[in-house]
Parts: structure tokens; sequence; C-alpha cells
């Protein structure tokens, strides 16, 4: 074995690793090893790997400080392969596997030589909090050269850049009970449940269930505490009703007790899940659990005590030290000092004890602390300082001293001559915060217990906290609460409780804690070396104080200016010292100062896991036509329309080469023009209306009138918000005297169904009439053009006589030996018949048409031909010629608008409000540009001056713009401010390549302006 | 995310079935032509928007289409009841500032229980029409 593979901080024995699999993983290029049951954080301290990153703004050298969650400067790029690359992980999260590949998140060009490292040693006073906005914004024009290099430098993470190999799922669960966490208070909780009868689902984010039982020096029923987690979770595993959920962290709180859940079921396998069977399972699930009562025993995070350079790699939590000796037989040092406010801290020097290393001192910030653990710590020898704190941690890359002095905490200063203590580790402890981040997803605000020294969290009806989450650390009450806690819930759930037999827990005498946050300094902070609040954004008690000079009072405009509880970190260490400093200098209490508010999600989430399967192809829904594989067949290119795919337009291959859309479309329009073309209009909303009083609600839904409509005709109707404004457009057609078909646009359909269904059931529930969805029933096919009628002569029985089928009616019949509905309606302008058939027969009739159409140069035609076709006949798209701020006035449509119909129709009163009568509106026009080879951009802004000084009066925008083949002109619809009043007037379209085009304002009708093409 | 009940499908639902409409019990004028245009942008524009209780109308859009009323705590989301169209809420801001003071609502005090409209609160104002 090479010397690079000792792991020279493992024990000999302890922990609950399993010592017999040895892992090898790889750690910024270099390979070391570890063991099963490790995380990467244990695995690189057992390595003695003291600098796993550099930090976000002044690039320092960082270590592990925590060992779960909490974690802010281990954030590793975890992943050997491009289309594995992961940002952002906690390497105090991450199991370790075999072959694990990670990098620091942080630390360019590389975390031990860092070429940022001067801004850490010089820049104290250089870069205060918002240093980057108040240096490199000016001049503008550079931030983003400046900002290329800030991110480089400070970065955190990347995203791969080829495809994810693995697929996610999403899981709707169901509960009774919903405990999150399983300490000692949720395994309490889960099992008072479990026992009662209740469906349960316990979620814990931790590899292994049992929480700080895992790690604890107290006895529970005289044995380790971990076996008490072992025994319940085996009874817990063997009851139907209980769902165990490990590896699985409750992300957010969303309302009526809808609570994300990510569980991770193979990052502890490989860095993508393992196959099984030939088959690779999902890596993660998201369950969406709709829970009826929620418990939150989240625990409790110690809060670090702040003090110089306390970011020094060597600096850790005192829980931590705890940790990662007991449960993973880690010790991250050989010579501990240990700053504490309060006697649980002194189980992490009895730990390093225990370990058989070096306690050089606990410095305890109390005049005369008494508690049990204190006196056991005593009677071992080990020197206990008292009164005083850890001033200053000494070293470069790593701690190897600590100043340590006699302070008085309350008039914040040192009382003492300071005392340097040659050491290699730093442990504090500064109290324990409850961790309520979920309760904050309520929307419920913490409040402040002063007995506790921490925010404790306010819960809305149906969620229960128990535990440390409230502020209960001592281990047996912690049980108790877990216990009393869901009995509560089940109480609310009206179940039957059957309360369990509490473990034996032997009671320890536990002396007040002192409230410690920031320790003074023989400097004034903004002198004194870096006192580091949020460690991950690189937040000091001096940015803090800073803040609130430069008038910053609340606490969350600190936050804003400070950066403080940012990014991935969301203030779990930091926002409560942070808050404590604000206070201190603003001479207020910390509850006056604000309270501390989360957002979900509790840790970071990878995409994948939020989209689950709704990704790539399945991301959105495609609907396709009855006659879709015509067109794929037919090498049609397609446009998405809503969600409906439609032909674009048909290429064809001319002398070896795929035409262009320019040429298609131009060959296209003329066939329709010349011969006749087919369209595939199936994707048109169609809405069966039935009823005695259909015809009425007609009228009132539409501008124009319906009450004289006969059978067999059709009409075009405009849709009408009550505000006037245009909604959708359409033709029904009377297909018998209480039953109507109405049409609307593609994207329309589904809100104009629900929009009548809005005005019947709410405003006019007396008129007996009923809607219903026929768009996927009905297949629509247009032939249009001169050759339009001799076509389809051939397979219908209709008569096609123009004096018996008029334009504007509808007969039925039958079209190639099915039953159809034709109606005479044009959007082109020619000939046009519409042919609405069941959709399974859609493609017959299709293939018929096409059979008989060759000898008329019969011509599918897409989207693209229908727009200009529409345009050069001034047909309007309602959604894009109007916006929702055009009536029908403004589209010159008055003999659409049925001013003397009784009922007042929906927007009708609207069209003569002062601001719909005003003359210079912006009113649909043609525009014809001067030169006809310009096509206009559609949405140029259009100007009537354009030597008019920037910025210039907009007097409209281009809506539609389209070549015509058939005019051999580029031509365009807009609106324009009384545009209706300045036919021939000249306008201009200033371009964003500095061009100006002149266009002359003309009337829509672009095309047989008399419609005679289509009335023949 | 709701969990909203359908007092026509008689069903709590998760939100995604459902549409917001606005504020409930906007009446449109029955003589359109006879209002100020004050009068009529009040109608068409003007909404409250209170802190706490609010009724507000919703549909049951990929379920049974219905559109219903719901009364909303503002503050914390919680739903008090859910009623047809035509019906009137048993909860009201008026109503609860008699009683306990939960009309001027504070943050934490509140709860996020979805409750749909209990049968008896439906069957108290069944057949009474706005």
């Amino acid at each position: 074995m090479s010397k690079s593979l000792k792991q020279p901080n493992r024990l000999k024995e302890g922990g609950r690793i399993d010592r017999s699999r040895k892992l090898s993983f790889t750690f910024n290029g270099q390979r070391y090893q570890g063991h099963a049951g490790d995380t990467l954080a244990s695995a690189l301290l057992a390595n003695g790997v003291d600098i796993v990153n550099r930090s976000f703004k002044y690039s320092r050298p960082r270590g592990i400080v925590a060992a779960g969650a909490e974690e802010p400067n281990a954030l590793i790029q975890l992943g050997s392969t491009e289309a594995a690359q992961v940002p952002n992980v906690r390497a105090t999260q991450q199991a370790l596997f075999d072959g694990l590949v990670a990098r620091s998140t942080n630390g360019w060009p590389n975390v031990q030589h860092d070429l940022m490292g001067w801004v850490g040693k010089v820049g104290g006073r250089f870069m205060p909090p918002g240093f980057y906005y108040k240096t490199f914004m000016a001049p503008a024009s550079m931030w983003m050269t400046y900002e290329k290099y800030i991110r480089k430098s400070a970065g955190l993470g990347r995203s791969p850049m080829e495809r994810d190999p693995d697929s996610y799922d999403h899981l709707n669960q169901h509960c009774d009970l919903l405990v999150i966490g399983a300490g000692p208070a949720g395994l309490a909780a889960a099992l008072t449940a479990a026992r009662s009868g209740a469906r349960v689902i316990l979620a814990d984010e931790q590899e292994e269930m049992g929480g700080s039982l895992l790690d604890s020096r107290e006895l529970v029923d005289n044995q380790p505490a971990a076996q008490w987690a072992e025994r319940v979770l085996k009874e817990l595993a063997g009851l139907d009703n209980v769902t165990l959920l490990a590896r699985t962290t409750a992300n957010g709180y969303h309302d009526h007790h809808f609570v994300t859940l990510h569980e991770r079921r193979t990052e502890h396998l490989g860095e993508t899940a393992p196959l099984v069977n030939g088959h690779r399972p999902s890596r993660s699930r998201m369950h969406r659990v709709r829970a009826g009562q929620v418990l939150l025993a989240t625990g409790a995070h110690e809060r670090p005590l702040v003090y110089g350079n306390n970011d020094l790699p060597g600096n850790l939590l005192a829980g931590a030290v705890s940790t990662y000796i007991r449960r993973y037989g880690v010790v991250p040092g050989h010579k501990l000092v240990l700053s504490t406010s309060n006697d649980y801290a002194y189980r992490a020097a009895l730990d390093w004890l225990d370990a058989g290393r070096e306690v050089v001192a606990i410095v305890d910030a109390r005049p005369a602390p008494n508690g049990e653990w204190v006196e056991q710590a005593r009677a071992r020898g080990i020197r206990i300082i008292e009164g005083a704190a850890v001033l200053e941690a000494k070293g470069a890359s790593r701690v190897n001293g600590a100043r340590v002095a006699t302070i008085d905490a309350g008039a914040f200063k040192v009382t003492g001559q300071a005392e340097t203590l040659d050491c290699d580790t730093i442990a504090s402890s500064g109290g324990y915060s409850p961790v309520i981040h979920l309760a904050s997803h309520t929307g419920a605000r913490p409040t402040w217990n002063e007995e506790i020294l921490g925010f404790v969290p306010s819960l809305v009806k149906g969620v229960h906290a128990a535990g440390s989450a409230r502020g209960i650390h001592d281990l047996a009450a912690g049980m108790a609460d877990g216990v009393a806690m869901a009995a509560q819930a089940l109480e609310a759930l009206n179940r039957p409780v059957q309360a369990i037999e509490l473990p034996q827990v032997e009671a320890r005498r536990e002396g007040a804690a002192c409230a410690l946050y920031q320790i003074p300094h023989e400097k004034p902070t903004l002198r004194a070396p870096k006192q580091f609040v949020d460690l991950q954004n690189d937040v000091t008690a001096a940015g803090i104080e800073l803040a609130t000079r430069e008038g910053f009072e609340s606490i969350e405009h600190v936050k804003r200016y400070t950066a403080m509880g940012f990014g991935t970190d969301q203030g779990k260490l930091g926002n409560i010292n942070g808050m404590a400093i604000a206070a201190r200098c603003l001479n207020r209490s910390i509850p006056e100062v604000g309270t501390t508010v989360f957002r979900p999600n509790y840790t970071p989430v990878t995409f994948g896991a939020i989209v689950g399967r709704h990704c790539r192809e399945l991301f959105d829904p495609e609907r396709y036509t009855a006659l879709h594989q015509w067109h794929v067949e037919n090498g049609a290119e397609f446009e998405d329309v809503g969600q409906w795919k439609r032909p674009w337009y048909f290429p064809q291959t001319v002398n070896g080469k795929k035409e262009s859309m320019h040429e298609a479309v131009a060959r296209e329009c003329l066939a329709v023009r010349e011969k006749v073309g087919i369209l595939d209009a199936s994707t048109l909303g169609k809405i069966d209306i039935q009823g005695p009083d259909a015809r009425e609600f007609l009228n009132r839904v539409y501008t124009n009138k319906w009450l004289k409509l006969e059978v067999g005709r059709v009409r075009y109707g405009l849709m009408c918000k009550d505000d006037g404004m245009l909604m959708d457009d359409g033709t029904t057609s009377c297909l018998g005297e209480n039953h109507f078909l109405m049409t609307t646009t593609t994207g329309g359909a589904a809100g104009v169904l629900e929009w009548l269904e809005l005005w019947h059931q709410t405003e006019w529930p007396e008129l007996d009439v009923t809607f219903t969805s026929v768009t996927d029933h009905w297949a629509t096919m247009t032939v249009t053009g001169p050759e339009a009628r001799k076509l389809l002569a051939e397979i219908t029985d209709i008569d096609l006589d123009r004096s018996a089928f008029k334009f504007m009616d509808w007969r039925e019949g039958n079209v190639a030996g099915v039953p159809a509905r034709v109606f005479r309606i044009s959007f082109t302008g020619e000939l046009a018949y519409e042919i609405n058939v069941q959709a399974n027969y859609a493609m017959h009739v299709w293939k018929t048409l096409f059979e008989h159409g060759d000898k008329y140069g019969l011509t599918p035609y897409g989207t693209e031909t229908m727009h200009v076709l529409r345009a050069e006949k001034g047909f309007i798209i309602a959604g894009q010629d109007s916006d929702g701020s055009v009536t029908p006035e403004d589209l010159g449509m008055q003999w659409a608008v049925g001013y003397d119909k009784p009922y007042s129709w929906i927007g009708k009163r609207a069209l003569s409000r002062s601001d719909t009568r005003r003359t210079d509106r912006k009113q649909l026009v043609g525009l014809k540009p001067k030169d006809p080879t310009v096509v206009l951009e559609e949405g140029a802004q259009i100007v009537f001056d354009p030597d008019h000084a920037i910025p210039m009066p907009m007097v409209g925008h281009v809506t539609s713009s389209y070549y015509s083949p058939t005019l051999g002109s580029g031509f365009a619809l807009a609106v324009v401010k009384g545009g209706h009043q300045r036919m021939g007037e000249t306008v201009y379209l200033p371009m964003a390549d500095g061009k100006t085009h002149a266009a002359e304002i003309v009337g829509t009708i672009f095309y047989d302006p008399k419609g005679e093409r289509q009335n023949v | 995310m709701f969990h909203i009940y359908c007092p026509y499908c008689e069903e709590l639902r998760e939100e995604e079935e459902f549409h917001p409409k606005g504020e409930a019990h906007i009446v449109r004028p029955k003589d359109p032509e006879a209002c100020t245009d004050e009068e009529w942008g009040d109608y068409l524009f003007f909404r409250d928007n209170p802190r706490g209780i609010h009724h507000e109308l919703w549909v049951h859009a990929v379920g049974c289409r219905k559109f219903f009323n719901v009364t909303r705590n503002t503050v914390t989301y919680e739903i008090l009841e859910t009623y047809k169209i035509g019906e009137r809420p048993t909860v009201t801001a008026e109503h609860l500032a008699g009683g306990d003071k939960q009309g001027n609502v504070q943050v934490a005090s509140g709860g996020q229980q979805t409750v749909g409209a209990s049968g008896a609160a439906v069957a108290s104002v069944k057949g009474e029409r706005a």
C-alpha cells in the first residue's frame, strides 16, 4: 500500500463504518481510501485532508466544519465523466462509494495554491460588502468582462454539458402522519403513531436513521443509545402501516400539508444508478406527500462561535468532532482546544480524550461551569479556562494555535491578558439552533426563546414540532416530547392513542448556558482578524457592523447587503450569529432586529429530481392530428401551435435540391391561387353547443347578430371580453334550430370553452344550453383554390352548384363514401370547402382527395402559406394582429358589431368608454414597403418622423409581415395610432441595424378586395 | 400546493386540477348602458385585495368543469369553506370580526387545514341563491 492510501486520522476501532470494506476515491486528482459507511467528509478527514475548498469571495483556504446538512465549506463537484457532473454536493452528505471522483467546487486555478489568495490576505479593508457592485459596475460596459473572471474565481460549481443517463421518479404519497427526522424525538413519535395504527411515513436525510442517537455518549436502557434506535427501527420496518424513507430530505413544506421529500436511492452506490438485472433503477424519487398531520423532529444545528480566523481549516463545530469520532472512527486532529458557552459541547473534549489524543484546554465563557460533564472533564485532568474564549485562531493553512483570554461577553470586552495555546484543532459551540426551516416554509414566523437562546418554530394548524426542533435538547425530555406531540397529532386525526413505554435515560445534571455569539477582540471588529459569520458567503462580523453603520437596520436588509444566508447555505450556521451581531451594533435585542425565515429548498435538489419524467419528449404533451403520419411521410416541416404539431410547409426536392421555406411557400401559395391546395385544419377548436337557449347565448357572447342565422348557414363572429377587447374569433354554423358548431383559434380552444362555461354557470344559469368540446372528434380538411369544386365533385354526393351551396353555407353528405359536413368558408380568399369527417376516417378521405387531385395540381400546404394567404386578404389572427388591447373597431370590423342588439352583449358597454372612443387608438392597417423587396420585421416599431431625436415617439408596430408571391412584394399588417385616418401616409420603421424602412399606409386587403374569388 | 374540496365532486383534489378565476361574487350590472364610465370601470377592473378572508371564484378545470366559490385566508392560505355558485359564504370577515378577532389575522395563529364546506354548512345554505 502506498503512503497516500494510509488514513492517519482513523482510529484503530470504533465508529459505525465497515472496516472490512475498503473503498478508494479521488479528490482533486489525488487517490485516497476510506471505508463503507464513511461520508466523503469523514474519509477526507481520516486521510488528513485539511483544505477542501477556497472561499467564495476572499478565496481563503477552507476545511470541513460540520458533519451534516449545515456544512458550509465542503461543497464539491461530483462526477468522473461529463454526464455525471453534480455541483455543490456537501461532502458531509455524500456517502462514499468505490471509485467516487470529487473536486473542490471553488479554487481557481487550484485549491492548494490559489491565484486569488492575495485577495483574502490583503483584501480585508478592500473588499467590504457591496464591493463587487461598488467597484466593478463602472463603466457599465466593462461589467461583462469583469464578470467572467469573478465567476471563474468565485463560482459555485457547474452543470453537466452532456445528457444525464439517469432517470428520476415522482411518487404521490398519502399518510396520516408524516414524521420528519428519525432522531430520538422522531423515532419516539413514529413508534407511538405506528402502534396506534396510523399510516406513518418517517423520513430522514442521513445515510442511517437514528440522528443524534448514533453518536451520543448517553446510555439508553443502560446500552449505547444507537441500540435503542436499531430496536425501534426494526419494529417500524416490520409494520405494514409504516413507510421508512432513509436518505430522504424533506426539502419543502408547501401549502396544506403538502411536503416534498427527495429520496436519494442510488447516490450512495455510484455516480450513476448501477444496473440491476440489466435495468437501471431511478436515481432518486420525489415523494409528493399529502399528509393528514406533519410532525417536525428535525433536531438542531450547533452554532459556531465567531472569532478571528475562525474559518481556518481545523476550526470545527464541537458536535461535529464528536460525530466524526464516535460514528466514523475519525479524529480530525491531535491537539484540541474547545471554546464553549454550554455543557453539552464538553462531550467533544471527552470523546477526543477517549480517542487517545490531547485536549489542550477547554475555554468556557461561563465564570464557574459546574455541570456533570464539566466535573468529568475536570476529574480527567483537562485544563478548564473559565470566563474565557478563543479570540483568534493562528495558522496559515491549518490551525497551529489559539489565542485565549478572559472576556466580558456582556460588555463585549477582552478583560485579561491573551495566552496562545499550541493546538491544531479548535472546536466551538455557541449553543443550538432548532432546525425550523420547514416550519418557516409555512409562512409562520419563528419566535425567539430567551431560555434556549434560539428561535423556536411557530406552527400552523396540523403541524407539530418535537424535541430539539422546538428547543427541547435533553435526550429523555426530547423522547417524551416525541410521544406527546405524536399523541397531539393523532388526536387531531381523531385516532386513538396507544402510548409507548419510554426507555430509561440516565439523568444528567447540566449547568445553564450563556449567550455568546461574537467573541470580543482586543482590536475593534473592523481591524481585528476576520471573524466569519457566514462561511459560505464570506460574510464577516465587520461586514455586518459596516452594514448597520451604513443604515441597514432591518436584518432583512442586512442580509441582502451582505449576502448572509444566501445561496445553498440558507443561513444554517450563520443567521443567528449575524442577527446577534447586528443587534449588538444597533443596541437592540435579537428579536427586535427581526426574525429569520427560510425558503425551500432546505438543501439543493438536482433538476433531474425536480423534473422527474417530465423532460425531453415528455416535458409537454404533443398533440397530433389524425393526418399526422401522412405529413411526416410527405416531408413536412412542423410548427408548434399550442401543444399541436402542425405542418409548417412541405418542402419538395427540385433537381436534387430541397426547397427552402421561401421557395416552398411561394410554390404552395401559387398552387392555391391558381389551382387547388389542401390544408389540415383539424387543430381548430370545435365546440358543440346545444339547447333551446343556444342562439340567445351566442347572441350575448359574440359581438354580431345570431338570432336570424338559418339552419345550413355559417357566420363569422368576434368574441370580446367585457372590456371590449377582442379575445377570439371563428365561425359558428347552425346545425339545427337548437344546435350550433363553434370553431375557435387553435390555441384558444380550451380558454374559449372555459369562458363560455364561466358566463353560463355564473351569470346566466337560467339559459338552457350545454357545451361540449369536439375538437378531437372531427378532422378538418380545407380544399381551396379555383379547382376546388371540380375536385370535390368527383368524390361527394353533395350538390356543389353555386346556387345550391353558396358561400357561407354548410351541407351534410358523403365525401369519399363517409359521412361528412362540408363548410363553404374561406380563409384564403379562394373558393374553399372545409370538409369535416369523423377523425378516424380522415386519412381515407385525405388520400382519396389526392387520388383524384393529381390532375388538378392538388398541393398540400402548411401554416406558413395559410398565413400569407390570409394576410393578403386582411384576415386577422386573434392573438397575432390583436393583443388584448384591440377592439373590433380598432380592427376596422364594425361590420361584425351588432350595436343595436337588445341584450348588452359582452364587450358592448366598454366600446363607449372614453378610452375606447379615442381617435388616436392604434388601429389595424396595411403597410406597403416603399422598397418591394423588403419584408418588414414582425414586431418592428413604427414612427411618423424618422428624424426625431431619440427617444422617438413610437406610434405602432408590425403585427404580420410576409413576402407575397402573388403580389411579388413584401406586405404587412400593422397597428398605427389613428391609422384608419392616415391612408396613403408614409411611416418609418427604424431597425436595430441602423437602416430605416419607409412604408405606405394602405387598406388591409391586398388581394381581391371585392371578395369575388371566394364567391364563385 | 392547495388541497381543494370541490363542492360538486364532493372530494378533496389537488390544486393542479383547478384554475383560480379571481374575486367571487362580482355581479355584472343588470343594465350596463345605464352605468357611468366610472361604474363600469369599477365592475371591470377594481377588485378587493384583503389581508385575511377572501372569497374567490375557482373552476374545477380538469375535473367536473364546474365553477364554485372558495373562502380563503390570504395570510395563512387556509381554505375555510368551498360552496357552489348561487350560495352565500358562511365564513366572512364580518362574521369572524364579531367572534374571536380572527378577522385581524396574525401570521402564526392561523392554520392551513383545508376544510371542505361541511355537510351541515352546505345544507344550511342550500337553495339560497345569490
